[in-house]
């Protein structure tokens, strides 16, 4: 077989392009214009739909954005928004004002936000954890479970949240039937989706959406470990835990890394949850900021001011992403070397 | 690293200019007559689904065409969507050329400049302003300015209720002032069964019921400049005294604070709530099993006497309005098709088909809008009825107080006290975020 390789025509042409570049006119080297535009122009040609779409769907509203967020952008210029004027740092101010109630409320959706993310992604991926370890063994009706497991991913996400309303609404949904009629662990029927509980509500559900998405990235990334390990881990007396703990959780690392950054992207983004669940205006309890820069923006019409609250919003998220990017990778080569 | 940096440059440069240019938002073109022969109307959802729309207004829409050989495409919006669909409509210019609208929005819209204005020449071309009942007018745009749309439909609140639980409680006639309400109320709330109906939940209706009390307590929600008066006593006493059928009266079942999607209608219709304050409710109480005869209607109460002009005001002017999008390409044929639908015989037949009152006077008049309920609707639009407020910001005003009324009935159902003082910070904070 290296016989073969090292006679192979293809092997030969790049070897001596690659070693004879410079000298000409050698026979069998690929003709110089060609050469010139696979350096020079293909890659930028190939990359250019990428490049058209990305700007399309990603860099121009951006900007267009960032744009607004300095501008008085109310009604009374929808209907020419270029017409609207600068307004410099002020929706910025209002935004962050937290003596003010638009600032005091956008703190507190931001607040809001942030503990419905770390229980919704913490409950997600220890589900999906455990899930993925479980199935991980043979046994009789696994691809079914593993089917039933990704029915949440694989539904409609407006059809999902609307069954999950209906079933926590207060007087004819599910939820209190059981905890109240049957089980009787409630003294009275509970409100889920106004009130107190709104935000244990919009936790079950986002968990009950997202905790598939870990189930199938780590199931695929258990895949991936060698059975060796845990056979050689068992032969020297490790248990089940200390095999996940020193095996199956450091092996899974990478994976995880992956994982946890997009949960977290996801849910402190996540509207549709939200918005089916509660309308356009949540309780307070579960005023998670997406919802709240929609109120601001189209139905209070105050398009200036939502934006600059969107242009916040995304600064926060690529500093936590860069934070979080530069503490694992360098966690990882430590771990590598 | 030289390329990437060029890419880089080129990509940014590129999307400000486009940001800057291109995308400017809208147009503010005046119309014109580049496609005389075909419209595309927006339809808001009226009737029990889209199709149920489609199939009611699509014969009426060819008769049109017949008339005057311009097709009109149709498309029914349900009422979720109306207003974001007439948002990016409006930003991006790209509106169909007739649509309707809530009649509550009107002035926010008339400030986008992105609509007809109906003047004296154009209500002309429509067969002019007189043809039409005052207040349906009135609601249709900022006072002093040219209507930003022509009313269509109309609608008014009326007290719904259920004669048998009436009967089972010893109740003769409907309540006409509040008092009796409330005392009609606790007769019957016991045993499951409920006096009063109400959509917690839904940001609208509780803008509805809380600006009639509101009026009833002298009090506007905005002053004489356009600045909202949210903590005014009478405002804080119009929506104390809405809260309180649930916090303090306890004629409101707790759950309806989380209602939204008129379940205070199905209860109504399965013998559990004994009234409602609702709209049109004829269709619906139909359609979910009630003859006409297990239910009445009375006029909304009033603090006392009869309802009338001033504190006696016991309903807002509800309704649809038919608006023509400025830049149209057949500014013409658009208002050649609000003709139409405004005519005393399009009038007759859509009102009569939506449940709904013609805002025109000779369509109202037909033996049709006789019936007992549609005479109470009728008689309060002419009589009893006050428009929302006319201002620019009305539809930040439905959210913010909405939103707060909407807390308040949390609190109520979960049995914390609805105080004097939690209704004026509610209100307080649902002001300060009013901007402009």
């Amino acid at each position: 077989m290296t016989a073969t390789v090292t006679t192979d025509p293809k092997v030969d042409k790049s070897t001596s392009r690659g070693t004879s570049r410079g000298t000409g006119g050698a026979r069998g080297r690929l003709p110089r214009v060609p050469d010139r535009i696979r350096r020079g122009g293909l890659p930028y040609l190939l990359l250019l739909p990428a490049v058209l779409l990305e700007l399309l769907i990603h860099i121009i509203p951006m900007v267009i954005g960032i744009v607004m967020s300095f501008r008085q952008l109310t009604q009374f210029f929808i209907n020419n928004w270029g017409a609207a004027p600068w307004s410099g740092l002020d929706n910025y101010r209002i935004a962050v004002d937290i003596d003010a109630p638009i600032g005091e409320a956008l703190l507190h959706s931001f607040f809001v936000t942030c503990v419905f993310t770390f229980f919704s992604v913490g409950l997600a991926w220890l589900l999906g954890t455990a899930a993925a370890i479980l199935l991980q063994e043979s046994f009789r009706g696994r691809g079914v479970l593993r089917t039933i497991f990704l029915v949440p991913y694989a539904l409609p996400v407006y059809a999902a949240v609307i069954t999950w309303a209906f079933m926590f609404q207060r007087d004819n949904g599910m939820i209190n039937h059981v905890l109240h009629d049957q089980l009787g662990i409630t003294d009275e029927p509970s409100f889920w989706l106004i009130g107190e509980n709104s935000l244990y509500t919009l936790i079950i559900v986002s968990v009950w959406k997202g905790w598939p998405f870990a189930f199938l990235m780590l199931m695929a990334g258990l895949q991936n470990i060698p059975r060796e390990l845990y056979e050689a881990a068992s032969i020297d007396g490790a248990g089940i835990w200390q095999q996940i703990r020193r095996i199956t959780l450091p092996s899974l690392r990478p994976v995880n890394q992956v994982l946890v950054l997009v949960l977290f992207l996801w849910t402190f983004n996540d509207f549709n949850t939200p918005f089916v669940l509660f309308g356009k205006s949540a309780p307070e309890n579960a005023d998670l900021i997406s919802i709240h820069i929609y109120q601001s923006s189209f139905v209070t019409w105050n398009f200036g001011t939502g934006s600059a609250m969107s242009v916040l919003l995304l600064l926060f998220l690529l500093i936590v992403t860069a934070v979080y990017l530069f503490f694992t990778s360098r966690g990882r080569k430590g771990s590598d070397v | 690293m030289r390329h990437l940096r060029a890419a880089s440059a080129v990509t940014l440069a590129l999307s400000i200019a486009v940001a800057a240019t291109g995308c400017g938002g809208g147009t503010t073109s005046g119309g014109s007559n580049e496609s005389p022969k075909t419209l595309t109307y927006w339809a808001s959802n009226q009737g029990p689904s889209i199709e149920a729309d489609k199939k009611i207004l699509t014969p009426e829409l060819k008769k049109f065409e017949k008339e005057t050989g311009i097709e009109v495409k149709l498309e029914v919006v349900p009422w979720a969507d109306l207003l974001n669909r007439i948002l990016a409509a409006t930003t991006s210019g790209q509106g169909p050329d007739v649509l309707n609208i809530g009649n509550t929005w009107s002035a926010s819209l008339q400030a986008t400049g992105a609509l007809l204005p109906w003047d004296d020449k154009n209500f002309e071309a429509i067969g002019g302003r007189d043809r039409f009942v005052d207040s349906a007018v009135a609601s249709a745009g900022k006072e002093g300015e040219p209507p930003a749309a022509v009313p269509l439909y109309s609608l008014a609140y009326a007290l719904y209720y259920n004669k048998k639980m009436f009967a089972e409680a010893g109740v003769e006639k409907p309540p006409a002032t509040w008092d009796e309400l409330v005392a009609t109320g606790k007769r019957i709330s016991k045993d499951g069964k409920w006096g009063l109906g109400a959509e917690g939940g839904n940001l609208s209706n509780n803008i509805h019921q809380t600006f009639v009390l509101g009026q009833q307590h002298g009090a506007d929600f905005f002053g004489e400049d356009g600045r909202a008066t949210f903590t005014s006593d009478g405002a804080v006493a119009a929506v104390k005294q809405y809260v309180d059928f649930m916090a303090k009266d306890k004629i409101i079942a707790p759950g309806n604070a989380e209602y939204a999607q008129n379940q205070s209608l199905t209860d109504f219709a399965k013998g559990r709530t004994a009234m409602v304050l609702w709209q049109a409710a004829a269709s619906t109480f139909a359609a979910q099993g009630m003859k006409p005869e297990d239910w009445g209607a009375a006029p909304v109460p009033v603090p006392s006497g009869a309802p009338g002009t001033g504190k006696q005001v016991n309903s807002m002017v509800a309704g649809i309005n038919m608006a023509v999008f400025k830049n149209s390409k057949n500014i013409d044929g658009a208002k050649k098709f609000v003709k139409f639908m405004t005519s005393d015989a399009e009038q007759k037949l859509l009102n009569k088909t939506y449940g709904s009152i013609p805002p025109v006077k000779a369509a109202q008049a037909d033996a049709a809008f006789g019936a007992p309920d549609l005479k109470v609707l009728r008689d309060t639009l002419a009589t009893s009825a006050a428009p929302l407020p006319q201002v620019p910001n009305e539809s930040q005003f439905e959210t913010a107080v909405g939103t707060a009324v909407k807390e308040l009935w949390a609190d109520a159902a979960a049995g914390r006290p609805v105080t004097e003082e939690s209704v004026k910070a509610r209100l307080e904070k649902a002001q300060q975020t009013m901007q402009q």
